[in-house]
């Protein structure tokens, strides 16, 4: 297998040059999934047996829970990455990605009270899952604020790398710890593999809504990784021709 | 290298020896907050003992969270932490060592003083040996993992806080374990299967956490 594009990551250049191809393509698909999926789940898919109309939030609660979890997933990959090979956009994407996942951490728990008041009758409840995804939260906020507390950067990256490491080995024990306690939200109805346990009417927009997610939390990152790349290089040549001439574009 | 473990597990006793205040405040602290709860939720004794083996965890579980918050700031301050760094023994081990040697005094303490406690909270006399058990499996989990957030920390001015931040979403799994312990024990279940996971998650602890630890540490020192 060829590895020279995974060495090139190391050139934040390369990597600003790149990106900066793809991040259109990107954002194209994630505004046409985003319309598609929503406007098929809110609108077209049929209503629930029990729950009626209520359940749809799932379009954008599934998602976002998918979401936030696999990017602490992505925050220690990114942190080894940066650990073993000192790749310096390992640790711009690692710190750029951690407020995005803490967002989706919250819309997830936002939407699920929401959608908790009519189905179980209150806001919150301590059940397994919705606490694991509060103690995932308090995880991300843990990484963002070592990261900010450290000012030099370098060691910063290093640091929040280690804490996330230490975290994901610690999610899967968090995660049966708290289900020892009964549970009382539905097991995932969305599996990859397996079968769904939804009629496909429903099934089909909620995998389009998950990639869209995913399509929209690269756009995301991508945008922010570009401007912190931007910021960390300020001092080299090209990122002072790439800033003239996108000066000179505008004007 | 097991000579180097033993040199530097009877230093750091050593040293702690000579700091009895330093060991004390720990206790005192778990003994206070102890006391701070039937003064809060009402002295009925009934009360007390469903709610005792969840008040002895959470303050166990903060006495041995504000032991460590200085765990490596003097080494930190004097340099001898910069020195294990550039020495040939592996860093993970002396870590190891650093770390037992604090649970052996602070740790171990807590665990000895629990009883009494446990006694004062209306906890039956025959749950006790749970109670010793689980303490005894989940102090080193916890002094091991907070270890991880100390070295990460202890470069900042302000570290306490944020070590708190860092540590506390990591010690759920030890105190729903330790908890469940002791309300199995309580109701007269089979506890086995609790002692086991959490001796498991002591395994987990010894073996993965110095390397964490060793790595916080090189982070923190070539700051």
């Amino acid at each position: 297998m060829n590895w020279t594009w995974f060495h090139k990551l190391g050139s934040p250049k390369w990597f600003y040059e790149i990106s900066g191809r793809w991040l259109p393509w990107l954002a194209v698909a994630a505004v046409l999934l985003l319309v598609v999926g929503s406007v098929w789940g809110l609108a077209f898919a049929p209503p629930e047996r029990y729950q009626g109309n209520s359940y749809r939030i799932i379009f954008i609660h599934v998602p976002a829970a998918f979401l936030a979890q696999s990017c602490y997933l992505m925050l220690a990959v990114a942190g080894l990455v940066s650990l073993v090979w000192k790749m310096k956009v390992a640790d711009i994407a690692l710190q750029q990605a951690a407020p995005v996942g803490a967002w989706m951490t919250v819309i997830a728990l936002i939407t699920g009270a929401i959608w908790g008041k009519p189905t179980w009758g209150s806001w919150w409840v301590w059940d397994a899952r919705l606490t694991s995804m509060l103690i995932l939260l308090f995880l991300y906020f843990g990484v963002i604020a070592l990261g900010h507390a450290i000012t030099n950067r370098e060691s910063s990256a290093k640091a929040c790398a280690v804490l996330a490491i230490v975290g994901v080995v610690n999610i899967p024990i968090i995660k049966y710890s708290v289900e020892w306690w009964t549970s009382l939200h539905q097991p995932a109805s969305f599996t990859i593999a397996g079968k769904a346990s939804m009629p496909s009417e429903m099934w089909l927009p909620l995998l389009i809504m998950v990639i869209a997610f995913y399509c929209f939390f690269g756009v995301v990152l991508l945008m922010r990784m570009r401007l912190e790349v931007l910021r960390r290089e300020a001092r080299s040549s090209w990122v002072r021709a790439e800033v003239l001439r996108q000066a000179g574009e505008v004007r | 290298m097991s000579n180097v473990f033993t040199l530097l597990l009877s230093r750091e006793a050593r040293l702690l020896c000579r700091r009895p205040a330093e060991l004390a405040n720990p206790l005192v602290f778990f003994a206070i907050v102890i006391a701070l709860f039937p003064l809060a939720v009402g002295p009925e004794s009934e009360q007390l003992r469903n709610l005792s083996p969840g008040l002895l965890w959470v303050a166990a579980l903060l006495a041995v969270l504000l032991s460590l918050d200085g765990l490596f700031r003097s080494d930190f301050e004097d340099g001898s932490l910069e020195q294990w760094v550039v020495s040939p023994h592996p860093l993970p081990l002396l870590v190891l060592a650093k770390v037992l040697a604090h649970w052996l005094f602070s740790g171990l303490s807590l665990v000895l003083l629990s009883p009494l406690l446990a006694l004062m909270l209306g906890l039956p006399a025959d749950c006790l040996p749970e109670l010793l058990l689980s303490l005894l499996l989940g102090t080193p989990v916890l002094s091991l993992l907070g270890a991880v957030g100390a070295a990460l920390t202890v470069g900042l001015k302000r570290g306490g806080l944020l070590f708190a931040l860092l540590i506390l979403p990591l010690y759920i799994p030890v105190l729903i374990l330790g908890t469940g312990t002791l309300q199995a024990a309580l109701q007269g279940l089979p506890t086995a299967g609790y002692l086991l996971w959490m001796a498991s998650l002591t395994a987990l602890a010894a073996t993965l956490s110095p390397f964490a630890i060793a790595a916080g540490l090189t982070i923190s020192v070539g700051e």
